[in-house]
């Protein structure tokens, strides 16, 4: 993730704003951060002295109707945008596309495939390369061990199917679940790797992005709901044995918390993510800080120095949350899922 | 005073087009990874984990199987030692009572080839002596004869009277 930044922190924008007022360079750290973490329509690669490399998207654009016009569906590539198209112009600072005349995001619908989009769709591509080629190596070397990618995939397989699915959902009813949770572990894993790599086919924040772990949690607030059995719906609805008047209280916050576990899913994974992105970023910006963005070369060395230990040792991190989150997703999702699944008490014979 | 011209408010607002992505991508990617690749490599795992097992038991029983047989085998072996010998006392017992019965024939059949003998000699003895006894009568009455010079009425008298001297001397 750090790397673009150093290679693009100097902006001629900021170089210039910098020789008026020299308490914007934090300010500009910041935009630029936040510009980094967020998503763009444009997948921009490498800058080599102020020439930008990058790589144009298709945008998928739906003007909404109002009053005056009807909504009207625009399609182009990216890099059509760069002065303007179809009354839509690429912001260069954000990498979004904006509205050529009120340079807002709101007078339309964006169904583009953005940078995160692309990215996930990449790391979709690398993860069924891996599972296409391990499972012929499964059916070519039958009963045979296991070698090569299959030897990396396995025991993370084994584990998380012995260790964490089987003991929660139960003997009989976890591989119906095998599925989606392998699904998600590795949907999430190939998405937060490809984040931690600063350049290309990793670079954006796909897993990072609230709408990624939103969709996912939608996916998992579904199947443990449409998976509820009688005895879960009535523990929220109604909880057996428990008086009226607290039920009154109690039945609120059961309702609440159907939607409030897919809420925790969502916002760990997306906390967990950006946050580290932005942990990492910012520890690189100390260079541009305490260099006043190139002016003073020494505190530049400085922030280096300080910088890169730092940094060291929160990529590091970075790389066992990936593993963590991902992890805590899936084992979360199994748990509210086997909540859902649940059988009769004792209890209600009284 | 610098203005952001990022709004954070962004970072934490779904973004529709994103989310309706992320859900195909992953939609997609749950039900082609999860059919085409998930369950058939849960699966395999799971056939190769009960053919390990299969094959860790077999191994079990055949290595028990190869216990029992060798101590078949030392048993067998126990009982074959054991059969040799007694067959070879047998056969020792049998060697001797053989030996023995023949020895007590060959006695026998000597005692029986050395009573036959006597009874050959005695009667042969006895014929003998007939015949000696003969032979002196007539030699007797020969002498007699001679002796007396003189030619005996009845010889048969004569014959008969030297026949009980001969008797005589026999008896004494």
């Amino acid at each position: 993730m750090f790397l673009p930044l150093v290679l693009t922190a100097n902006p001629e924008a900021v170089k210039t704003e910098n020789k008026e007022e020299k308490k914007d360079v934090s300010a500009g750290v910041i935009e630029h951060i936040m510009n980094h973490v967020a998503d763009a329509n444009e997948d921009h690669i490498l800058t080599i002295n102020n020439h930008h490399i990058t790589l144009p998207l298709p945008c998928i654009l739906y003007r909404k109707s109002t009053q005056a016009t009807k909504g009207k569906l625009s399609i182009f590539l990216s890099s059509k945008a760069e002065e303007e198209f179809d009354g839509y112009k690429l912001d260069h600072e954000t990498g979004r596309v904006i509205d050529a005349q009120t340079n807002k995001r709101d007078a339309f619908y964006d169904f583009s495939i953005t940078k995160n989009v692309f990215h996930m769709m990449l790391g979709f591509v690398i993860l069924a390369l891996v599972f296409i080629s391990i499972k012929n190596t499964y059916t070519k070397r039958k009963n045979a061990a296991p070698r090569g990618l299959q030897g990396f995939m396995e025991p993370i397989i084994v584990f998380l199917t012995d260790e964490i699915f089987k003991p929660i959902l139960g003997e009989d009813k976890y591989e119906k679940f095998l599925p989606y949770l392998l699904s998600v572990f590795f949907f999430i894993l190939i998405n937060n790797l490809l984040g931690l790599i600063p350049f290309f086919p990793g670079g954006a924040n796909a897993s990072g992005n609230i709408a990624f772990t939103f969709s996912l949690a939608f996916c998992s607030f579904i199947l443990i709901n449409i998976n509820g059995t009688k005895t879960y719906w009535r523990h929220i609805f109604a909880m057996p044995g428990v008086p009226l008047p607290v039920l009154i209280i109690l039945t609120p916050i059961e309702i609440l918390g159907v939607f409030l576990k897919p809420a925790v899913l969502m916002l760990r994974l997306f906390g967990n993510i950006t946050g580290g992105h932005i942990a990492v970023l910012s520890i690189a910006s100390l260079i541009f800080i305490l260099g006043e963005n190139g002016a003073k070369l020494g505190g530049a060395f400085a922030g280096g120095a300080m910088a890169l230990p730092i940094m060291l040792f929160v990529s590091a991190i970075e790389l066992l949350v990936a593993f963590l989150q991902a992890f805590v997703f899936t084992l979360l999702s199994a748990i509210f899922i086997s909540m859902a699944l649940e059988e009769p008490h004792h209890q209600e014979h009284h | 005073m610098h203005i952001l011209a990022f709004d954070p408010m962004q970072l934490i607002t779904p973004d529709l087009g994103m989310v309706f992505w992320t859900t195909v991508v992953f939609l997609l990617f749950w039900f082609l990874i999860g059919k085409f690749a998930l369950k058939p490599i849960t699966k395999a795992i799971k056939a190769r984990e009960h053919f390990i097992n299969d094959a860790l038991s077999a191994a079990d029983k055949a290595k028990a199987e190869m216990q029992q047989l060798q101590s078949d085998n030392a048993a067998l072996l126990k009982e074959a030692r054991e059969e040799g010998a007694k067959i070879l006392k047998e056969a020792k017992d049998v060697k001797e009572s053989i030996i023995a019965e023949a020895h007590n024939r060959a006695k026998d059949e000597a005692a029986k080839i050395v009573a036959d003998a006597k009874v050959e000699i005695d009667s042969q003895k006895k014929a003998a002596i007939a015949e000696v006894k003969n032979e002196v009568s007539r030699i007797s009455i020969d002498i007699a004869q001679k002796i007396l010079g003189r030619e005996l009425d009845s010889n048969k008298d004569q014959q008969a009277y030297i026949n009980s001297l001969v008797d005589k001397i026999k008896a004494n």
